[in-house]
């Protein structure tokens, strides 16, 4: 019996391979997970029907500074200027990120959707399930980042030495591609299809089979997107983990147009200072 | 006996680097550790419902990659367990040993756990009491019997990211699950 060929991108050439479904599963799991967090959190309110105002206070505290992890983690830890510089910059990404995801998850909730388990899909509901995955993606995101650029080449300087906007362009796109092709390989076992950018910090990453989504079906097509959407979550937080590891902020968008194709919109935040 | 189209099945099968499902479980675990304000119960009990539902599924995967029959016994199916389940899956095979006199209990002894690599348990002094850093395993074992008719019970009774010197899961049958019609099929 042959030994089946190693993955794509190995990160070494003695790396430990499990089956991919294990991977598959995992993740497909941490979406019921989220909600399951998600309603008991919305019990421990005991505000059954929260007013417009306790909404508002609820998601203010609930995208409060990120609890760090504490000592159980798979990750390796660093202690260089980049990685302080990049973790100082969490907290504010995150809110950021939570605070464009309000409109959008405030129209489906207008309508009294309903989530995967009955219950009413409210606003304090479906923000506490993107928080926690995009949370969860986030971290695994850094790890990830650390590990498989550990023996890579540095990637283009970024007005380290005084360059001007041109280089950071040039670095923000060298760490984009860097993401389509290597992160994208050993996550999801193929590379992004399509990458596009305005050269103003705007990038477009479109997956035409993208992995988490290639086990979903269902009759209606409408709730099928509707229900596969907290599946791009954790990868929206692996996207922003690796940019943010690599000294770029950005806010990450995602959307399923027709399964199992996904389109990501990464926004960079430009530097505010600049040589 | 092997053929081309067996030897493109086998040649097929998808992997993926070990550490990323590592450094996600990691992930997972410190974040209920957090959420849970460092509550060991509640986490292990989260980490074995999220082990039964992916078992539920898990177990189709198993039935496709391995086509394999009925066990006959339980001592097949803790044999299938080990030799097959965990070495498709995990890539590792731990030792079934420790069975009582009825056949109904046995143990998993690890001798390596792919989603312990790199693991440090929380320093508060209860971790290392309290928190079953693998228990999603026990809950994929109990959801993947179901799924094949066996009700059984599985737990950790000593784990190397505890200090001891062995990692055991003790697995208890508690009884076969009858067939039944549907209600509306008298």
């Amino acid at each position: 019996m042959a030994a089946p060929p190693p993955g794509d991108a190995p990160f070494d050439a003695d790396s430990r391979l499990v089956n991919m479904s294990c991977f598959d599963l995992l993740l497909i799991e941490l979406v019921p997970l989220a909600e399951r967090m998600a309603r008991a959190y919305e019990a421990s309110l005991d505000r059954p029907t929260p007013s417009p105002a306790s909404s508002t206070t609820t998601k203010r505290t609930s995208k409060g500074p990120p609890a760090a992890p504490g000592n159980t983690t798979s990750g390796s830890t660093t202690t260089t200027t980049t990685s302080n510089t990049a973790s100082s910059t969490s907290t504010p990404s995150i809110t950021v990120t939570g605070a464009n995801t309000v409109p959008a998850s405030s129209q489906p909730s207008n309508t009294a959707l309903l989530a995967a388990d009955g219950l009413p899909a409210t606003t304090i509901f479906a923000d506490s399930i993107y928080v926690r995955l995009e949370r969860l993606g986030f971290r695994v995101g850094e790890g990830l980042s650390e590990r498989i650029s550990r023996d890579r080449p540095r990637f283009n300087q970024a007005g380290l030495n005084g360059a001007n906007v041109g280089n950071v362009n040039d670095h923000h796109l060298d760490v984009i591609k860097f993401l389509c092709k290597d992160i994208w390989g050993v996550v999801w076992r193929k590379q992004v299809d399509n990458l596009k950018t305005n050269h103003r910090g705007v990038f477009v990453l479109t997956d035409n089979k993208f992995r988490p989504l290639t086990r979903m079906s269902m009759a209606n097509h409408a709730e099928a997107l509707q229900r596969a959407k907290p599946h791009l979550f954790f990868p929206c937080g692996i996207i922003r983990g690796v940019l943010s590891s690599l000294g770029i902020k950005a806010t990450v968008q995602a959307e399923t147009i027709e399964l199992p194709g996904a389109v990501f919109q990464i926004t960079t935040v430009q530097p505010q200072i600049r040589p | 006996m092997v053929s081309g189209p067996y030897m493109f099945l086998r040649t097929r099968v998808d992997k993926v680097n070990a550490e990323l499902v590592t450094l996600t479980y990691g992930t997972i675990v410190a974040q209920l550790c957090t959420d849970y304000d460092y509550d060991y119960t509640q986490v292990n009990q989260q980490l074995d419902k999220m082990g039964y539902n992916i078992g539920m599924r898990l177990i189709e995967d198993f039935l496709a990659k391995s086509n394999t029959g009925r066990c006959g016994n339980f001592r097949d199916t803790a044999e299938m367990i080990s030799k097959v389940g965990f070495k498709i899956f995990l890539n590792i095979t731990p030792t079934v040993t420790n069975w009582t006199a009825d056949n109904k209990q046995f143990s998993l002894l690890f001798d390596e756990n792919p989603l312990a690599d790199f693991v440090e348990l929380p320093d508060d002094g209860r971790a290392q009491d309290e928190l079953w850093f693998s228990n999603i395993l026990c809950g994929v074992l109990r959801g993947a019997l179901e799924m094949v008719q066996m009700s059984i019970e599985a737990r950790f009774v000593s784990d190397m990211l505890r200090g001891n010197d062995v990692t055991e899961m003790r697995v208890t049958l508690i009884r076969y699950i009858e067939d039944e019609m549907p209600p509306d099929d008298e």
